[in-house]
Parts: C-alpha cells; structure tokens; sequence
C-alpha cells in the first residue's frame, strides 16, 4: 500500500498546489507531470544553450541532451517528492534536478569523445594552465619543476591520477568523474587534499607563502 | 613571495569547504535566497567558499540561478 505523502507545512500555494497534483491519483497527476516535463524541457534547454557556446556539441544533439536531461530528472523528482521539505519553491527544487541532469550528461558526453585524454602526461602545459609566460621560464622554471617534484611525491597515486588529468589535461571534473566510475563530492575532495597537501610543500620551499596553509 | 596569484588561487584551500555533496544538497535553498537578495552568504559560508573552488558545481549554481531567474528563454 502507498503511503501518503504529507505536504510540507509553511509551503507557498503554488509548490503545495504542485506536491498535492503529483502525488495524488488520476488525471490530474497525468497533467501535473506534463506540465511539469513541458518546464524541464525549456529549463533543460535554457541551460543547454547557456552552456553550448563553450561545448563541441550543438544542434539536435544538444536538443537531445536537453530532452533526455528532462526526461531523467522527471524521473528523479518523482522518485524523490516525499523528500522535499519546502525549504524552497517547488520549481526552485526541481529546477535544480534537471541542471544536474544537464552536467551529467554533457560529462558523459565528452567521457565518450575521443578527444579527451586521460592518461597522457603533458608537463610543459603547466605554467601556461597557470598564467606563466614562456618568456620568462628564468623566473617560473624552478617553481614549476618544485610542483611537479611535489605531484610526484607528497601526491598518494590516487591524488596523482586525479591531477594529472583536471590540471594538466583539463579533463572536465564530471567526465573524471565517469571514467573512474566515482561521484563528484570524492573526486573533488581528492583534488582538494592534493591542493592543499602541493600547496603546504611549495610553502615549505618558500615559493608560496605559507600563512594560509592549514593542516597537513 | 608569491608572484603566481592563479596558481595561488587554484592550490589554496578553504576549511569552510562543505564539499561538492552539501552544496548539491542546498543548491536550491542557496540560490533562491542569492536570487532574492537575502544575506546568503552569511548563512552559508560553506557553500560560498565551496561555489568558488568547484567549477561543476559553480557552473550547475549559475544553471540554476538563470533558471529560477527566468533568463533561460
């Protein structure tokens, strides 16, 4: 037997207008989730083109991405209505659904292109990734040859594995995220111990200033 | 010394971080108070400094600030 959901007190009329439709029976819970798919759609491919410009993907795979992006997070929304709490409009909530949805898919995307690279290890593109200018390696050259010794020993492989491809290979956190079957809260705190694990040795070396390192 | 701000910048950690799963968690809750104008920043520290380190997270926050924004049309 279903149980009911209970509609979360303090909710403005139109979020508690959209919890009572699809949570209930028949054919207005049929027109709630249309009307509900018709706004991911728009919100899905608002967020698409926002983000296309700084994408290789454009025209009806972007569309398609969009409708998919929707499609999945009706799902998911559905799925998780007893979990929202009123905390913000309905819309605000479900909104935030189908932009996820927009990011997993644009990383899954450019998991699958083969213009990614993972794996490979181009050094000579860290001081630029960093503003350096090459005519001045006399300045940079040491700095840059202490981080890389630091990636090489204060890193765990693990860390390593996980710079090498944000930093020097600009693999997008949400692909990194794919090909390594994880999710992004773990691989952004393994980024995160390793910033802070080079920046503590490149303060150690004097090439940093130390007073805003943190632990070890 | 520090002549490098952007590496700086990128190596340089806040311990109010809250992480990539919190800040997902809040993201509608954060975002409609930005987009009202309410202190949001004072009531969740942890999100901002986490907003700031995470470029996914920081662009799913700007998504979501359109979207709610009505400027996705």
């Amino acid at each position: 037997m279903q149980k009911a959901l209970v509609v979360p007190a303090g909710l403005d009329a139109e979020s508690a207008g959209w919890v009572r439709a699809l949570a209930g029976p028949g054919p207005r819970r049929e027109a709630a989730l249309a009307r509900l798919h018709e706004l991911l759609v728009r919100i899905a491919r608002g967020e698409a083109a926002r983000r296309g410009p700084r994408l290789a993907i454009t025209g009806p795979e972007l569309d398609d991405l969009a409708f998919q992006a929707a499609a999945d997070a009706l799902v998911a929304i559905t799925g998780k209505l007893g979990q929202f709490r009123g905390e913000s409009r309905f819309t605000t909530w479900a909104y935030k659904f189908v932009i996820f949805e927009v990011s997993a898919k644009i990383g899954r995307h450019f998991w699958r292109h083969p213009a990614v690279r993972l794996d490979a290890e181009d050094w000579d593109r860290l001081p630029a990734r960093f503003g350096a200018d090459p005519a001045h390696q006399a300045e940079w050259g040491d700095l840059f040859a202490a981080l890389r010794r630091a990636v090489d020993t204060e890193l765990t492989s693990r860390q390593r594995e996980v710079f090498v491809a944000i930093v020097l290979n600009d693999v997008p956190l949400d692909t990194l995220v794919m090909h390594l079957g994880s999710n992004r809260n773990a691989i952004y705190q393994v980024l995160f111990d390793a910033r802070r694990k080079l920046r503590a040795a490149l303060a150690a070396d004097g090439y940093l200033p130390g007073d805003l390192v943190r632990g070890s | 010394m520090n002549g490098w701000p952007a590496l700086d910048r990128f190596l340089r950690t806040d311990p109010r971080d809250v992480g990539c799963a919190q800040a997902m968690e809040m993201l509608h809750v954060y975002a409609e108070l930005v987009a009202s104008g309410e202190p949001a920043e004072q009531r969740y520290p942890g999100i901002v400094a986490h907003l700031h380190a995470c470029g996914p997270c920081g662009e799913d926050f700007d998504g979501l600030i359109a979207a709610i924004g009505g400027r996705v049309d």
